[in-house]
């Protein structure tokens, strides 16, 4: 078994009687958590680079997912409650809310796709939604961040079947649990109605709350 | 396999509860089996649970524990003569939180996936009792090359424990291994397997065997003896 020969006793004592200064104390502590300090700010200025490269390669993928791999995609900024391409000076590009907007080959506008989240069963989903802004019909989503119960809430994920459904239908959707699927309505996985209906508000919320920001992008002039 | 009872003799000076003296594979290999801090110490029971739903997961906790353990386990030996006493604990939870942020930035910067899977399990290394416990009980009372092996040996012995718990989980919760599938699509995957009570129990059937193999060991001891 374990630990027979750790008695707790002190690696260094101090002799008996004798107290340590406590500058000693208050200067061992500084030298630790200026060195530590140090190397944790260096290997973070090391790894930064390649971690901001995996979290915008993983948002570009599900771009191209969601709107179907378009020939071309341009970022818009949320600046003031209102779209913009460009955004003013002093507003940080990588915090600012966007939404991606793509084209097809001859230029026409496929989707629009933006992220959204809400509570699901356990945890906050992070999806990443496309839709279509004129007509409210939604392209696909993907799932940037989930923690629903594995092998049940999380098929909201890997279930390729139910992901499938959403595309083309109008939202507001409503979930049902069995039947055939209208132009409105989608099958909730069996096991997980809780998680298939947080994805379908989810779609649903943003949408409503997108599709008046994009039309009123649309209507002065798309700049 | 028993410790070894040939002293070897060291120009160092007495440490009170200082581990007694072995050869440098004894210091790795009792990590591994004697006092594996799974099966045997029964530490760090908390990403024990949590992580060994899949063997990639399991793989990952595994080797930033070791990497933990061997980096700590070095500074807290190297420093151990200039540390003052009375502010130990709060340089050795220093020294492993640093190596533990090391672990978390280098793993999101190499395997995102994996990463992200781990989730807060990583940055919560920093409060597994196993780093503390073998910096107290092991790396402040010895020199640094000892204080590697151990660290080297508790996290092997961490490691395969680990990658042991997570291959039964994975293979039964989810079919698959590291993400390949291997009983194939007419396996009904067990997905209480992948969730803690799963957990329990393949830690439980662990105990068992080791268990049943102790028993067994002791029984042949006694007989070879008598």
């Amino acid at each position: 078994m374990s630990g027979h020969q750790h008695v707790h006793a002190a690696p260094n004592p101090s002799p008996a009687g004798t107290e340590v200064k406590s500058w000693r104390l208050l200067a061992t502590l500084a030298i630790a958590g200026a060195m530590a300090g140090t190397l944790v700010v260096l290997v973070y200025q090391v790894t930064l680079p390649s971690i901001q490269k995996y979290a915008g390669a993983k948002i570009e993928g599900a771009v191209r997912e969601v709107l179907r791999a378009p020939a071309k995609w341009d970022t818009l900024f949320l600046v003031g409650g209102k779209l913009t391409h460009t955004p003013p000076q002093g507003v940080d590009v990588r915090e600012a809310t966007k939404a991606f907007v793509g084209f097809d080959a001859n230029g026409a506008r496929t989707g629009v796709a933006v992220e959204a989240m809400e509570p699901g069963f356990q945890e906050e989903v992070r999806l990443m939604i496309g839709f279509d802004p004129v007509t409210r019909a939604v392209t696909g989503y993907k799932v940037l961040d989930q923690k629903e119960t594995p092998g049940l809430g999380d098929k909201i994920e890997r279930d390729t079947n139910f992901r499938a459904q959403f595309r083309g239908k109008v939202t507001p959707i409503k979930g049902i649990k069995n039947g055939t699927s209208g132009a409105s309505t989608v099958q909730t996985i069996t096991g997980a109605t809780i998680s298939s209906r947080a994805v379908i508000r989810i779609i649903n919320n943003a949408v409503a709350l997108w599709q008046p920001r994009m039309l009123a992008f649309d209507k002065e002039g798309g700049k | 396999m028993t410790a070894p009872t040939a002293v070897v003799l060291r120009d160092e000076p007495f440490v009170p509860g200082a581990p007694a003296a072995a050869p440098l594979w004894f210091d790795v290999w009792r990590g591994i089996a004697q006092e594996n801090p799974v099966l045997v110490q029964m530490l760090g029971m908390c990403p024990t649970m949590a992580v060994t739903n899949m063997l990639a997961n399991g793989i990952a906790m595994g080797i930033a524990t070791l990497f933990v353990l061997v980096g700590s386990g070095l500074f807290v030996s190297l420093f151990r003569k200039y540390i003052a006493n009375e502010v130990r604990i709060t340089s050795y939870i220093l020294i492993i939180a640093t190596f533990v942020t090391l672990a978390d930035l280098i793993l999101a910067a190499t395997f995102p996936d994996i990463s992200k899977a781990l989730g807060p399990f990583i940055p919560l290394i920093v409060a597994n009792c196993l780093l503390l416990g073998r910096a107290e009980a092991f790396a402040a009372k010895v020199g640094p090359v000892r204080a590697v092996a151990d660290g080297l040996g508790m996290g092997l012995g961490f490691t395969f424990s680990l990658m042991a718990m997570s291959a039964i989980r994975e293979l039964l919760g989810s079919g698959s291994l590291l993400g390949f599938d291997i009983l194939g699509p007419k396996f009904e995957p067990w997905v209480f397997m992948v969730m803690p009570p799963g957990g329990f129990l393949t830690l439980g059937i662990l105990l068992l065997i080791k268990g049943w193999f102790m028993a067994r060991n002791a029984r042949r001891a006694r007989r070879a003896t008598a």
